[in-house]
């Protein structure tokens, strides 16, 4: 039978029953194959439910650095019996299913074509140990040990992952590594080890963070200087908020007085939460919520009401399946025009669009900047996909340097010596007019703040000058937004190319690997990844230079499309749209697959020369 | 109510409080309100409240929903910042405000129907969080705004002014911030300005969540026979549990009070609140009494009026979150942003 042979370059695809304990077992596996300076990109893909439900953990092991998800899986740990039928069936021809034997199964349940490897994982629990939930918990542990062997992936650097784990906890350390060790002597009893799959320790990983896209954009908040987080409780944006408790408890309490340097509330639901930060923010301090694409629907009233009184907010929208509850624990960017045109009434809101955890981190810092600068709410598009898997990327950075600019702040003293304070009045032509703190002068710069219409001095007023004037600053002022957010990145193709092709957010590692599949096969493309909204001329000019340019999103009505459309003078025509949206995160080989396809039929074969 | 404007200029006699502001500095912008309406009686109660307390006008924040109530905050105290907010939404807008600084003074102003119906559920919960606030409900059981619909507190078998009698129960709003957990629950009559200018000084003074009641008439929709919020009803059925005065501290005790009919309670922060009790027993720090009372009186057809209950050693959202002193607002890079060094090290720690 054909073995699947590589090194460093496949797909391991764990199944579980989710609530089994098997998540950190799955990440051990994991970090060990990092530790061996072999980049790996792991997927949690897992249903809305505590215990019982299918769950499963795809890690991609790929020397290159490729971290879109790649599609197939090399080698399938079957764990869970409800799914095996599906489970057998993804496993590529010659590949391999590592499966627990201890209940003999009939030969139809298998394949021809993937090779087996039955190791009786209850049998040997139930052997070991006599409570319920340690044969459950080592069971994992056990088979990762197995796993080390069958790959060749070096035991040490499990172990000493436990040490730093379980530090000062001799005995849960103790317990592991036997567990560890004994699925490991295991296989190397049993079974022909090394499979054709194998793990070569390499040098590939560099100074590279491992970290989800959540506690990155909740450490961002911490450096940008957010105080006051309130937020409601949704998949997937749970853990960014429970990750800002995290890092403040750490690095926000004032060591003299043990007390806190922040506020973080739980709030009732997405219009409090919303509520709450507006409310901080018009007060003068950096506030934000996280939520996802119900919580924005939700929130809508509040943005607009941000939108038109002008009060600075960060809104962390963590994308998940839409419309409705969708697809709670599934990936896609189809919050963007829910977001760029949030709330009744003309508006438009700044989006950022980050592509992994180390721009979550940059862009959650900077959208408080762009916030307290602009007044207005400043979106950070983050989702699934980024939001809850650990991905290897840049580290972190921070200038010291750096200071808070809170934008256009009238102080005491400039009140006090006669400047003009007007709150709706723009005094250099940016769109954005200076705005007071409550509480600053006795008897200067109060003002009214509402949701309806007012003149330039915050004086309630229903004429239409009044509201025309007031509309046309807004648009100035978003057009001084086009030069304070992220450009975008240009990325050229090796030679010339005809075709453009644009892209954002989490599809650029699966972008970046197309990119370079389809030059090996003679398709050369320049790309572009938007960072942010509203679009500059670089993006329209772009597509101008290009006859075809491909747009590529995770949704089903290519709304970023529809937004370039909408709002440059791009030609509609030379857009073509690459798709996908069934909540699984894009790969490569679907990116490979639509552009060759279009590609293909777009290349005008020239017409013999008669004569 | 008047289209004239006020004179800037003020009479070079009129009485200055201690921090140097006559009354008429307390006062905003003219309202619109239709004459009589008991808002405006309620606005100024507030101002005079604010006059007597000392207060700096420009550390209190005014905060409010939407409706005929909501508007008020834009007729008392001008040198204040104010934000009308959207409908219902007044209690997180405050609690927001109020987290980012805790130096000043939150005066968040409804109506019935904007807490009582569209915000029922933001209004429970910033009273379960006990932000620290003086929560006013100017309640009329209408919809002023929008020419006389029932709201959620009017009264079951009460009549509209089209005569359309009301079939649903009423929401009790002080019954619920009692449940909530208020720790100052009042109940007032907005043509009662000698009870209501100490209750609004007491609530100022409460570090806590702090609920007042304010039946307010309202002339253009519900002041007919048949209503259960009109002046006349309102009069006849007012029973008052207590009189209030408050002490700040800074005053000497100088009233009279025949002995036995006078309570005196000390809050937290050191604060006097007496009571002269109007009705016999009546304990206003125990919580499960008062909730018995007041709905035996409420069976019994009385509008009980009066500080109802009190807390005396309230906390606040602050404490329950443990911040800093210094308002959150103040904190600059210095305090709130940690250094590369620590970044390097969270950095080492993903690897």
């Amino acid at each position: 039978m054909k073995q699947l042979q590589a090194i460093n370059d496949f797909v391991v695809k764990f199944s579980n029953v989710n609530g089994s304990g098997s998540a950190s077992a799955n990440e051990l596996f994991a970090r060990a194959i990092l530790r061996m300076g072999v980049p790996v990109s792991p997927r949690n893909i897992f249903p809305s439910n505590i215990q019982g439900l299918p769950t499963w953990y795809e890690v991609r092991i790929n020397e290159s650095g490729y971290q879109g998800r790649r599609g197939g899986v090399d080698l399938m740990v079957a764990m869970n019996p409800q799914t095996w039928d599906a489970d057998l069936k993804e496993i590529e021809s010659g590949g391999y299913l590592f499966y627990d034997s201890s209940k003999p199964l009939p030969k139809s349940k298998f394949r021809d074509d993937v090779n087996v490897v039955g190791m009786p994982l209850t049998e040997i629990c139930n052997a070991t140990y006599s409570d319920p939930r340690q044969r459950q918990l080592f069971k994992n542990i056990i088979y990762v040990g197995a796993l080390s062997a069958l790959l060749e992936i070096d035991a040490g650097e499990i172990e000493r992952l436990f040490s730093e784990q379980y530090k000062g906890k001799e005995a849960l350390l103790q317990s592991n590594i036997k567990a560890l060790r004994l699925g490991r002597d295991y296989a190397l009893q049993h079974f022909n080890c090394p499979v054709g799959l194998r793990v070569k320790r390499s040098n590939n990983v560099g100074n590279k963070v491992f970290i989800d896209g959540n506690s990155a954009t909740a450490l961002g908040a911490v450096y940008g200087g957010a105080t006051v987080c309130a937020w409601y409780p949704i998949t997937p944006s749970s853990s960014l908020a429970e990750a800002f408790i995290r890092y403040c408890q750490k690095l926000r309490v004032d060591p003299a007085s043990g007390k806190n340097r922040y506020a973080i509330i739980q709030a009732e639901d997405e219009l409090a939460s919303i509520g709450i930060a507006i409310g901080a923010n018009w007060n003068g301090a950096r506030a934000f919520t996280a939520t996802s694409g119900p919580g924005v629907s939700l929130m809508t009233e509040f943005i607009g009401l941000a939108y038109f009184a002008e009060i600075p907010v960060v809104i962390v929208d963590v994308q998940r399946g839409g419309p409705s509850t969708g697809m709670p624990t599934r990936t896609q960017q189809s919050d963007l025009l829910s977001c760029a045109y949030a709330s009744h009434g003309d508006t438009k809101h700044v989006l950022l669009f980050p592509e992994d955890p180390a721009e979550c981190f940059e862009f959650a810092a900077q959208a408080f900047e762009l916030a307290d600068r602009l007044q207005t709410p400043v979106f950070v598009m983050s989702d699934l996909d980024i939001g809850m898997n650990s991905r290897l990327c840049n580290p972190l950075q921070w200038d010291d340097t750096r200071a808070y600019d809170r934008g256009k702040v009238m102080t005491y003293a400039e009140l006090e010596a006669g400047k003009d304070f007007g709150r709706y009045l723009d005094v250099d032509g940016d769109g954005i007019a200076y705005r007071t703190y409550p509480g600053t002068h006795p008897t200067h710069g109060a003002y009214f703040t509402r949701g309806t219409t007012k003149d330039r001095y915050a004086r309630y007023s229903e004429s239409g000058p009044d509201y025309v004037d007031n509309a046309q600053r807004l648009l100035r002022k978003f057009e001084t937004a086009k030069s304070l957010v992220p450009k975008p990145l240009l990325y050229p193709a090796d030679k010339p190319a005809r075709f453009g092709a644009i892209f954002y957010g989490s599809t650029s590692p699966a972008m970046q690997e197309a990119l370079d599949v389809l030059a090996g096969r003679g398709i050369h493309i320049n790309a572009l990844r938007v960072r942010g909204f509203p679009f500059q001329d670089e993006i329209a000019d772009f597509v101008a230079s290009h006859p075809w340019v491909f747009v590529v999103e995770q949704n089903r009505d290519a709304q970023l499309k529809t937004l370039l459309v909408n709002e440059t003078k791009i030609n509609a025509s030379r857009l073509l749209s690459v798709l996908h949206y069934d909540g699984t995160p894009i790969t490569a080989r679907f990116i490979v697959d639509q552009i060759a396809q279009h590609a293909g039929a777009r290349t005008v074969v020239p017409l013999k020369k008669v004569g | 109510m008047t289209y004239l404007a006020k004179p800037r200029l003020h009479h070079p006699t009129l009485a200055k409080n201690k921090v140097g502001y006559t009354r008429r500095d307390y006062e905003g912008k003219i309202s619109t309100l239709c004459a009589g309406c008991g808002h405006d009686s309620i606005s100024a109660a507030i101002v005079q409240a604010c006059w007597e307390l000392d207060i700096e006008p420009h550390r209190v924040a005014k905060l409010s929903g939407i409706g005929c109530s909501s508007k008020t905050p834009d007729y008392f105290l001008g040198n204040s910042h104010g934000f009308n907010s959207v409908h219902g939404r007044m209690p997180s807008v405050l609690t927001g405000a109020n987290l980012a600084n805790r130096d000043l003074i939150y005066m968040g102003v409804s109506g019935d129907g904007d807490s009582a119906s569209i915000g029922l559920g933001q209004f429970a919960h910033c009273m379960r969080r006990g932000v620290n606030m003086v929560y006013i409900v100017e309640n009329n059981g209408v919809y002023g705004l929008t020419k006389g619909q029932f709201s959620a507190t009017a009264d079951k078998g009460s009549k509209s002014k089209r005569g359309v009698v009301n079939t649903e129960e009423p929401i009790d709003m002080i019954g619920l911030a009692l449940l909530l957990g208020a720790t100052f629950v009042a109940r007032s009559f907005s043509g009662d300005k000698k009870q209501l200018v100490p209750l609004i000084e007491a609530a100022i003074e409460h570090q806590g969540a702090a609920f007042i009641d304010v039946i307010s008439p309202c002339v253009a929709f519900n002041n007919h026979p048949g209503s259960t919020r009109s002046y006349d009803y309102v009069r006849e059925h007012n029973e008052a549990v207590n009189r209030l005065d408050v002490i700040t501290g800074r005053e000497e005790i100088t009233a009279d009070y025949a002995p036995g009919e006078v309570t005196e309670v000390t809050q937290h922060d050191g604060s006097v609140l007496r009571l002269r009790k109007l009705a016999a027993d009546y304990d206003a720090t125990d919580r499960i009494k008062v909730m018995h009372y007041l709905q035996e009186r409420a069976a019994a057809g009385e509008v009980v009026t009066g500080l109802l209950y009190l807390d005396p050693n309230a906390a606040d959202l602050h404490s329950y979150l443990n911040t800093v002193d210094a308002p959150l607002n103040q904190l600059t890079e210095r305090e709130l942003c940690p250094r590369a060094v620590t970044l390097d090290r969270i950095n080492a720690a993903l690897r």
